[in-house]
């Protein structure tokens, strides 16, 4: 009934191929958008802000990223945390060395950087896949620790090894407060959003899927292999990379390499694998199953008034949250998205299934 | 699907949490304190007596003298694993409750709050630990690090191998071996280590290890190969007793071996046992149950029933640090109390001024029951560590013994080094030193 498309029809190529073909989605979508760009500034407070959007929006960028690479093109990997990191480091090294550099370019050059290197290690996709591929991703992420934990020319030769940015701006105005800062990376999340689910529907985004479902019977079709899988090696790194300068410079402000350590690789993959590989909502949901849950598993015990220590509450938490994955994936292996999609099936029949 | 009542009632809380207005203070008279730890995770054998150590003071406080002038003291606990990301999700938690003061209990955690704070108006104590440039209390208005900082710390051990080889000059051609654990942390001691490196002419070998820090085979492989006179321990939790047991396998004494005073505590040597005998490291508190605070903690805490942790850990030397730490807090809420009000709770700006004007000399540090285990403390705008004291202990198998004098670090070395990595750090984030006017506010 909700879901119902009678009296939809669709009379253009252009209505045909529109991103929401059906009108309940468009509207969904546009409800969703003024929450998050007016209702949310309007009603949320600064935890809410500070500690849980803007990492689930950066995070959310960094999946999407790695979706493209792993959901759509099927390369498998493991090196996302590294190639954050060369976005952060890179992104920084160009605000502190270029006097009056805009924030949003050297964000943007940090993805750069961070494409060119993604590139670099994407090259063995081309002789190797699946895990073997993973191994050698895992290779990018050993290095990326090792060169900014001792080449001093990255940090600016800080002592600590630690790097921070502040005074942010763009265009004059400054991004300082909670808000600010969300509706900054609210923004970049929509825009790569919006490219990537139109890359994906173009002849690219076929390319990559072909390459995924058998690239022998892609080559043999005329798919260039080393174009398909290196732009989306490149595609994959320049979102992550920029990402990565988000995390840095929007949520942390000051960071280690620690903050991008393997963990952070593992993740984000965790994050594709259970939001539903190849779909750019599935990176969403995953990001929000992994941020979201564990707060509010850890938190639970405290608002039922529950006398727990410390530990015990930190336990359990990761307790329910491993038990969870494992349900969701033995439910749905493909993925939260697909299960928002089954959901969409029952409501077009709902109140009368058959 | 079906949403579970009781799933409902806590998504509804969480609403109300996430969307509520900010949560205004307590009405009652309460002082919150936020407590960050760390009782999961590689570094929680150490994590975990130092946390107990703080809840337990407050709790004492509470249950001896009704608060502070009456202002009864709450907490919360907040894990973060040691990891900076959680540090900062707990940090925006606690604060909405009411938070005047952090103490975050690791070293990158600090970095990525230092920037935070100034905007929230919060101090943050980093008691022996954090950003050693942080001292300089005109550029880190809100950083304190109390008692001393890593480059405290690395200055007092060169100058206690000076001491054991016979004078400054003696060190001459001697090798020293840094092995340290690479973070931030870690690091943090290599600018002082460099420049006595420079006026005394001894090699620093810098021995990075991998955090958390249980490989540490290929570390020990060059202290082997170098054979170095000295091997000072920059390392925490995990780190430090599997240091010990590899320095044990390549059969480098324990005795030339010294570590920072966050290495040398019973966690770290008890699992090694007689492998540890002879190790040193720095102290900067007593441990034992004999100080007049322990015991007062354990009659109004632990003998009730309310101790966070076992008996036996009450005195231990993290479990020390983590009452002066609470003891310190406190007693800038009662100092500010004592200029903006007796009895009434205490804003995050008055507690900084707390901070900043801390005067305890050692009649008071009796009266709180402190005396002994640490010396008087007195901080000001200017200088925000107070006072810097530490002594040597070395492990003899089942405990801890002194073995060193009071020492402290050379501030000619150190007050240069502090200004111009403040001002560094000024520059970097176009701040102003603070005006003497600030300073009385």
């Amino acid at each position: 009934m909700i879901y119902r498309e009678n009296g939809q029809f669709k009379t253009s190529y252009r209505a045909d191929s529109a991103i929401l073909a059906i009108r309940q989605d468009r509207w969904a979508m546009a409800a969703l958008l003024a929450l998050a760009f007016v209702g949310l500034p309007l009603l949320g407070n600064e935890y809410l802000f500070r500690a849980i959007l803007i990492p689930f929006l950066i995070l959310s960028l960094a999946a999407l990223g790695l979706n493209v690479l792993v959901g759509y093109c099927g390369q498998i990997s493991l090196g996302t945390g590294a190639f954050m990191a060369v976005g952060a480091y890179a992104a920084y090294n160009f605000q502190v060395r270029i006097e009056g550099m805009p924030l949003i370019l050297s964000l943007l050059l940090g993805g750069v950087c961070s494409t060119v290197v993604g590139v670099l290690f994407g090259i063995p996709s081309l002789r190797i896949k699946g895990l073997y591929l993973a191994v050698a991703t895992l290779a990018a992420q050993f290095f990326c620790d090792w060169a900014f934990l001792r080449i001093k020319w990255f940090t600016n030769n800080s002592s600590s090894g630690n790097v921070s940015v502040s005074d942010l701006s763009v265009f004059g105005l400054a991004i300082e407060s909670p808000v600010q800062k969300y509706l900054f990376c609210l923004s970049f999340v929509c825009v790569f959003a919006l490219l990537t689910k139109n890359l994906v529907r173009g002849a690219v985004g076929r390319e990559w899927m072909a390459m995924r479902d058998m690239d022998v019977a892609a080559a043999v079709i005329g798919i260039r292999p080393v174009y398909a899988k290196l732009s989306a090696f490149a595609v994959s790194s320049f979102i992550v990379g920029v990402a990565g300068a988000l995390w840095g410079f929007v949520h942390l402000g000051s960071w280690e390499p620690a903050a991008f350590s393997i963990d952070r690789s593992f993740q984000l993959l965790f994050m594709v694998i259970l939001g539903g590989l190849g779909s750019i909502m599935g990176s969403f949901f995953g990001a929000a199953f992994i941020i979201f849950l564990p707060l509010l598993l850890n938190q639970i015990p405290h608002w039922l008034g529950l006398p727990m220590s410390t530990e015990t509450a930190s336990h359990l938490e990761l307790m329910v949250f491993g038990a969870l994955i494992v349900f969701f994936l033995i439910k749905e292996p493909h993925g939260l998205a697909r299960l928002w999609s089954t959901a969409k099936e029952k409501l077009r029949l709902w109140p009368f299934p058959h | 699907m079906k949403l579970k009542p009781s799933l409902v009632l806590a998504l509804a809380a969480a609403a109300s949490g996430l969307f509520g207005p900010a949560q205004a203070a307590p009405e009652a008279k309460e002082q919150f304190f936020p407590l960050l730890v760390y009782r999961t995770g590689p570094y929680a054998p150490n994590g975990t007596p130092w946390a107990n150590g703080k809840q337990d003071y407050l709790k004492m406080i509470n249950a001896r003298d009704g608060g502070v002038n009456g202002v009864k003291l709450t907490y919360e606990e907040c894990e973060t694993g040691y990891a900076t990301d959680k540090g900062v999700e707990c940090y925006e938690r606690l604060k909405g409750k009411g938070a005047t003061l952090f103490d975050p209990q690791a070293t990158g955690i600090t970095f990525a709050l230092t920037d935070k704070v100034i905007k929230d108006k919060i101090p943050l104590i980093t008691l022996g630990y954090g950003l050693a440039a942080s001292q300089d209390g005109n550029v880190f208005k809100w950083n304190f690090p109390l008692m001393g900082s890593y480059w405290t710390a690395a200055d007092m051990l060169i100058q206690h191998l000076a001491k054991k080889e016979g004078g400054f000059d003696k060190l001459k051609g001697k090798k020293i071996a840094l092995v340290y654990h690479d973070s931030p942390f870690g690091k943090e001691p290599i600018p002082l280590l460099d420049e006595r490196q420079k006026m005394h002419g001894f090699d620093l070998l810098k021995i990075p290890v991998t955090a958390p820090g249980v490989e540490q085979k290929s570390a020990w492989l060059q202290v082997r190969q170098q054979r170095p006179d000295y091997v000072l321990l920059w390392g925490w939790g995990v780190m430090n007793s599997t240091a010990l047991k590899e320095a044990q396998a390549t059969g480098y004494p324990r005795e030339k071996m010294y570590g920072v005073w966050w290495a040398g505590a019973e966690p770290d040597v008890k699992d090694v046992g007689e492998g540890a005998k002879g190790y040193n490291a720095l102290a900067l508190n007593t441990s034992g149950q004999s100080p007049k605070v322990i015991q007062d903690i354990l009659k109004h805490v632990h003998d009730k029933g309310q101790g966070s942790g076992p008996k036996d850990e009450v005195g231990s030397v993290l479990y020390t640090r983590g009452v002066i730490i609470q003891a310190l807090g406190i007693e800038a809420v009662r100092r500010a109390q004592e200029r903006f009000g007796k009895g009434k709770v205490m804003t995050g700006e008055q507690v900084r001024w707390g901070l900043e004007n801390l005067a305890l000399d050692q009649k008071k540090l009796d009266a709180l029951g402190l005396g002994g285990v640490l010396r008087p403390l007195s901080t000001s705008c200017a200088d925000h560590m107070g006072s810097t004291w530490a002594r040597v202990h070395t492990w003899d198998g089942a405990k801890w013994n002194f073995s060193s004098d009071w020492m402290q670090a050379d501030e000619q070395i150190l007050k240069p080094m502090v200004k111009q990595a403040a001002d560094k750090y000024a520059a970097e984030k176009k701040l102003e030193r603070r005006t003497p006017a600030d300073c009385q506010s």
